[in-house]
């Protein structure tokens, strides 16, 4: 007991003090009676109501695609691999804002796409007017499109290694029983992965559920959910009150979710072979099918939207008067020069290269933080006591929380504090940690207890055991867990709704600054630094991806 | 035993601490970039005192202005951001019994009633007052100081009217024209500050009782809204970098200038223009004041002096797109050339608005958007 009480101390000393204390401190001061009436009701259940609906068509869809791409990663072997695996993640950590251009510059009105078609209607109708548009931007169908490009990654992440950790002998038995690999997949394999798969939805819906930036930009004013609601009254309309009923419903809903959701997934220890199962080149027809499929499905789908911000950030389009075309775009690498100048002397000024190191030095210590409170949590977690059982869904609550809320706690709660760079890293950490937490858990809990035993009674040390058999099985999951606490980190930029020090920007910040000024140099630069983000991120994933399991060179 | 052995036979202590070493790394490069701890006796002779400034995020200035009044009172400025004008006076209510600055620049005339009925500012009487013109002096007990002024106004794209043989909306009421079906964005007023401005220019012109019949014919004429003015500009706006489709935006006057400004090539004349009819703009005044339980009321006071001096009102149009309170001050040429100060802009008082703003908002969302 007194071990794990131990092992719960930082982080919940963490959590209590960065989470509950502010959000309770915020609710205090803004809950009222006098709001809730009537009208506030009815406003509150429309609200819940399409963000019920709108984040559990998202997870479902996100696991449709998710879960065949995840038995891609981890069951073949292709070339360009470890690059598309980490292109399906940058999405992760883009702002909308950069990502709202980037599907726009495909399916907006004058997209590619629907340039595209209106060349081909036109062709066989031979007038120029008849066709109008498919819309994208304002409809519920962009919100969901986006929801599954940020979180497929996720799907992507968790299930495919807890897969790619399954014991294959399981599978051997089973075929050798006479099972055909229908029945394998049905009746061993999914059921192993549930805990993975019931991980990865529940991370994904609170996403989801707790959904902002893509709501605004790309679903436009006619939807709103919960969080959106939440920035409207609070920050716009001065209405704290009802701001903070509105936090209280989002905060009470995530908690009945995350119970739900600890009493369906009974930690199932999972046991996993400590050398993982080797992915193979497609062989058959079917397998390299599917394997061409989806490899054209991902590329389409994670790398066409984001191709357009390079192209953009390398182009300069002019408007020709009068001419037959009126648009007309030229090369120039300007965007990218120009970063580096200040040209009005602004105070504010971004070098790109101190945005970058800035950026990275929140990332570093972001993944150092979560990981050092992530594995006592998810070592207590993994041999759940009645303790886990209560602690478990409370874990959660953060990801599934109103942002804006807390970000408005914080500044009751630390007021000047708050002005220190120091939070940043900290406000990272805790939108990292639930996801760092639920990667090493399950990874933790399939380390077959056997082998520890076996290995210290042939006389080895504790540290001895770790090395030889908790981190061979933990290596991978770890990675798992560095990267998203890293892109995490790369891309937050609701942190920023806390206070923010203009001397220590962020990339993000910085498109942003840009984005919020007019002129064709501004929105040339903020496309420039969201390729140099796109860049750094991809690097950084393959930099930890590239860490591989000793004596496994051949692994991906 | 079998399986142990292979287990056993793994490690490879190199590739391990390879993982340790970029976490090493990290970690080195984290403290490389952190803050210095602002260390005063790491200064020699006097050390310079500290003075905190919480502005909206749009706020710039040269650096050289800073550096001319940081030498000057041997003082230290950490500017903060505390997001856009709303929820930055947000905070400064929230944190009102410590406050989280000295001095906030930022709240305009639309958030001015409730920024003084909150009673965050300590009032002072500068003597670069007498620079200003009275009409921009809204606060007459002096709490809120004018710093500057805009208007938002509906900008359009000049390369457009032109290839489609069309002449460019003027007033208000040509929106909701024919010819300019599909033609307008603008930004949600719940959620952006130029929509919500728009709305009041709307309101101010029409009156309460009128200005959501207004509102349904543009959004029969085919309005369109979006969440911001980043969306509405750079995706819309056909005028800017984006390639919308629309060819009307709400904006700002100084849009014109500022896209010669910040031209890929040099240009000889400005790509968009603001249209300029009665009330078709409305006019912005951005204020500054002393926070309440400022521990440096001196040296606040003299920034706040500062901001009303010629040398920073000099700054203002090139670092944040407006215009000077203080009187004659020279503005940069793009500016005089395709940025003029619209002559019938509409205003609304601040009470109004304060009282108002959470009806007309919802009654705007219901005409328009539901």
């Amino acid at each position: 007991m007194t071990r794990r009480i131990l092992l719960w101390l930082a982080p919940l000393t963490f959590l209590g003090l960065l989470f509950f204390y502010p959000f309770f401190r915020i609710l205090a001061f803004g809950l009222n009676l006098g709001t809730v009436k009537a009208d506030n009701l009815q406003l509150v259940f429309h609200v819940l109501l399409f963000t019920f609906y709108q984040a559990f068509l998202s997870t479902l869809l996100t696991l449709l695609i998710g879960l065949p791409c995840a038995y891609l990663f981890a069951r073949f072997d292709f070339h360009g691999k470890s690059l598309l695996r980490a292109l399906t993640t940058v999405p992760f950590m883009l702002p909308t804002v950069v990502v709202a251009a980037g599907f726009n510059a495909l399916l907006g009105p004058r997209g590619w796409i629907n340039i595209a078609l209106a060349n081909l209607f036109n062709g066989l109708t031979h007038s120029s007017t008849s066709f109008s548009p498919i819309p994208f931007v304002g409809t519920l169908g962009a919100i969901l499109i986006a929801h599954v490009f940020y979180n497929t990654t996720i799907v992507i992440r968790l299930v495919s290694n807890a897969l790619s950790g399954l014991d294959p002998k399981l599978e051997h038995a089973a075929r050798s029983l006479g099972a055909d690999n229908r029945r394998v997949g049905w009746h061993v394999t999914l059921p192993l992965l549930r805990p993975s798969i019931l991980a990865a939805s529940l991370l994904v819906f609170l996403f989801d559920f707790a959904s902002f930036g893509v709501i605004l930009l790309l679903g436009g004013p006619t939807f709103a959910t919960l969080e959106v609601e939440i920035y409207i009254q609070a920050l716009q309309m001065l209405n704290l009150p009802l701001a903070a009923l509105l936090a209280f419903i989002q905060l009470l809903c995530t908690l009945i979710f995350s119970i739900l959701y600890t009493r369906l997934a009974t930690h199932v220890a999972v046991q996993s072979a400590p050398r993982q199962a080797y992915p193979h080149h497609p062989r058959t027809i079917r397998e390299k099918i599917f394997v061409f499929a989806f490899f054209v499905f991902l590329f389409a789908f994670f790398v066409l939207p984001m191709l357009s911000l390079p192209l953009r950030s390398v182009s300069s389009l002019d408007v020709v008067r009068g001419g037959g075309t009126p648009f007309h775009y030229s090369l120039t690498s300007d965007y990218y020069s120009e970063l580096f100048i200040n040209r009005r002397d602004s105070l504010f000024y971004v070098p790109p290269i101190q945005a970058a190191l800035n950026s990275l030095g929140y990332a570093g210590a972001t993944v150092i933080l979560s990981l050092l409170l992530g594995f006592p949590a998810a070592s207590a977690l993994a041999r759940p006591g009645r303790l886990e059982k209560f602690l478990d869904p409370i874990l959660i609550l953060p990801l599934g929380a109103s942002a804006v809320t807390l970000a408005l706690g914080f500044i009751i709660a630390f007021g000047r504090l708050l002005i220190s760079p120091w939070v940043v890293p900290l406000a990272h950490t805790l939108v990292a940690l639930p996801f760092v937490i639920r990667t090493l858990q399950p990874a933790i809990a399939s380390i077959p207890e056997r082998l520890r035993q076996a290995a210290a009674s042939l006389g080895a040390s504790p540290f001895r055991v770790w090395q030889n058999v908790d981190w061979p099985i933990l290596r991978r999951a770890t990675l798992n867990a560095a990267t998203f606490a890293f892109t995490i980190s790369l891309g937050e930029f609701g942190a920023t709704l806390l206070l923010a020090r203009p001397d220590y920007p962020t990339i993000p910040i910085a498109i942003y600054r840009f984005l919020s000024q007019p002129g064709a140099l501004n929105y040339g630069q903020a496309m420039a630094m969201a390729t140099l983000l796109m860049a750094l991120t991809t690097a950084g994933i393959l930099l930890i991806e590239k860490q591989r399991l000793p004596g496994t060179e051949n692994f991906f | 035993m079998k399986k142990v052995g292979q287990v056993l036979q793994v490690p490879q202590v190199s590739k391990v601490s390879q993982v340790l070493l970029v976490m090493v790394v990290a970690a080195l490069v984290a403290a490389a970039c952190s803050p210095k701890p602002a260390s005063p006796q790491a200064t020699t002779g006097s050390a310079p005192q500290a003075l905190t400034v919480m502005t909206h995020d749009s706020f710039s200035v040269s650096d050289n202005v800073i550096q001319a009044f940081e030498q000057a009172h041997n003082v230290k400025i950490t500017f903060v951001k505390g997001g856009d004008a709303g929820e930055m006076l947000n905070k400064a209510i929230l944190s009102k019994s410590a406050p989280l600055a000295d001095v906030m620049y930022g709240v305009d005339n639309t958030l001015l009633s409730e920024a003084l009925s909150v009673d965050i500012y300590e009032p002072y009487a500068s003597p670069a007052l007498k620079n200003i013109p009275a009409g921009f002096q809204l606060d007459s007990s002096d709490r809120a100081l004018p710093v500057d002024h805009g208007y938002v106004c509906v900008v359009y794209d000049k390369a457009y009217f032109n290839t489609h043989n069309l002449s460019a909306p003027q007033s208000l009421e040509d929106l909701i024209k024919p010819e300019y079906k599909g033609l307008l964005v603008m930004e949600n007023p719940a959620t952006s500050s130029p929509g919500l401005d728009f709305l009041f220019a709307t309101i101010k012109h029409f009156g309460t009782s009128n200005y959501l019949d207004y509102w349904k014919q543009l959004r029969a004429n085919g309005l369109v809204v979006v969440d911001g003015w980043e969306t509405a500009y750079y995706t819309n706006f056909s005028g800017s970098a984006g390639q919308g489709a629309q060819a009307l935006v709400v904006s700002y006057a100084t849009d014109p200038a500022y896209e010669v400004m910040s031209a890929s090539t040099p240009v000889a004349d400005a790509s968009v223009a603001a249209m300029v009819g009665p009330d078709s703009c409305f006019h912005q005044i951005e204020f500054v004041g002393i926070l309440k339980g400022t521990q440096h009321l001196a040296l606040a006071q003299k920034f706040v002096d500062f901001m009303l001096s010629a040398q920073f009102q000099a700054d203002v149009p090139g670092q944040m797109a407006v215009y000077p309170v203080v009187s004659n001050i020279s503005l940069p040429d793009a500016f005089i050339k395709f940025a003029p100060i619209p002559s019938q802009p509409a205003t609304l008082s601040s009470d109004d608005i304060a009282n108002n703003r959470q009806a007309w908002v919802q009654a705007w969302t219901d005409a328009v958007l539901h």
